[in-house]
């Protein structure tokens, strides 16, 4: 099999199929880069997300703050970011949210491949470790 | 005629921002990538340039995915920045160069590339970070900007072969416009770095190596791999090493490093700074 068909372990591509998913869902994100939204989603969460059409799978990623589940549900990263920083998460949550770890162990992962190890060992390290 | 002066090539993670603001740029953590500044000023010092046209992808401010363009030039008079959605303080607007806009414009439809043209365009960190870097201490941006945006948000994206000959484009609107201004190319993003999925917080040194080692003298190596080899290679945000590419392709023939600078990690990012000179 080519290389070019073998899934990319861990990692969604964020095509066509995923772009009319996830539209409403990451509609919902965009709309953050205003201040009035923001405020009214924090003021009354389900009466904001309520303006949009989420599907009820992208309705309970959010409710629960599940990164991997707005992915699943066609969520797009860019995007998803703007509700992260709502929820005052940086990339390093994010990041743990979606490996399963402490956040501290998830930055020991990134500072440890700084120190010249390859991703995949320091990646064994932080679910070992 | 017009003068390109060199390429200036770093990555663009929204946290740089933050340390500039904190005033952070000597903490222990931010050091090894600032100190890879003081020859980019140094070397703009020098050169001097007065125009400066920017590769760089939009991040859910000025695109969203009722319309994305696959190539998208600006032909503003003014950019400015707005809130992404994180109420941070907005960066400084830029100048635009309509008319040597165009002239791109029309060089690149003329080679065969569709663009979308942009009259009106926020432009986001992406762009922003790259200045406050490269001119700490201004009021305003010495340069007039140029900015041409590459989808790396939406698959499918252009391939990395594409975005070469885009830049090539680019540079050959460059070499034929009759003003006398000094240009500065500039690709911004990377390099390898994956935010999202399980496998978030993926880096790949050896790949950035690969890439940085041959992208002045042999770019077309860079376009042997499909997007999803380099997405593989390179993380899901990786793959904004087009703007690099491209921007490459806009420098010229033949070029010369004369900076290089790699460190990682920067938040979740392998960060490196390049500059380049026309050989
Ligand atoms: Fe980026």
């Amino acid at each position: 099999m080519p290389s070019d068909l073998e899934p990319i372990p861990g990692t969604t591509l964020f095509d066509g199929e995923a772009a009319r998913k996830g539209y409403a869902l990451n509609a919902l994100c965009f709309s953050f880069n205003e201040k009035a939204n923001r405020d009214a989603f924090l003021a009354d969460e389900a009466a904001y997300l309520a303006r949009f059409n989420l599907t009820p799978e992208q309705h309970e990623a959010v409710a629960q703050r599940d990164v991997l589940g707005m992915i699943a549900a066609g969520g797009n990263i860019y995007y998803l970011a703007k509700l992260a920083g709502i929820c005052s998460l940086n990339v390093q949550d994010v990041g743990s949210m979606q490996t399963g770890v402490s956040v501290d162990k998830f930055k020991a992962m990134l500072l440890a491949q700084g120190r010249g190890e390859t991703y995949e060992a320091a990646h064994k390290e932080m679910l070992n470790g | 005629m017009a003068e390109i002066v060199g390429a200036y090539f770093t990555s663009h993670v929204p946290s740089i921002g933050g340390a500039i603001h904190r005033g952070l740029k000597q903490d222990p953590y931010w050091k090894p990538f600032f100190d890879g500044f003081p020859p980019v000023h140094e070397w703009l010092a020098k050169v001097k340039p007065d125009v400066a046209v920017v590769f760089s992808n939009d991040h859910g401010l000025n695109f969203f995915l009722d319309k994305m363009p696959t190539f998208a030039v600006g032909a503003a008079s003014e950019y400015a920045n707005a809130d992404e959605g994180w109420g941070l303080p907005l960066y400084k607007g830029f100048t635009g160069h309509p008319e040597l806009s165009w002239h791109i414009i029309e060089g690149l439809v003329e080679d065969e590339f569709d663009p979308v043209t942009c009259q009106s365009m926020l432009v986001d960190h992406a762009l922003s970070i790259p200045f406050e870097l490269a001119y700490p201490d201004v009021e305003e941006w010495p340069v007039r900007l140029v900015p041409i945006g590459i989808n790396t948000v939406q698959h499918p994206l252009p391939s990395a072969k594409r975005c070469l000959a885009l830049g090539r484009s680019v540079h050959k609107a460059l070499a034929s416009w009759k003003g006398d201004e000094r240009i500065v190319v500039i690709g911004t993003g990377g390099l390898s770095h994956q935010l999202d999925g399980e496998r978030a917080g993926f880096m790949n040194a050896d790949y950035d190596r690969f890439c940085l080692d041959n992208l002045a003298g042999d770019p077309d190596a860079l376009t042997k791999d499909s997007i999803r080899e380099i997405v593989r290679l390179a993380g899901t945000q990786g793959v904004e090493v087009l703007n690099w590419i491209a921007a490459r392709g806009a420098l010229g023939p033949r070029a010369r490093e004369i900076h290089r600078n790699y460190h990682q990690p920067i938040s979740n990012t392998a960060a490196a700074t390049v500059l380049y000179e026309p050989a």
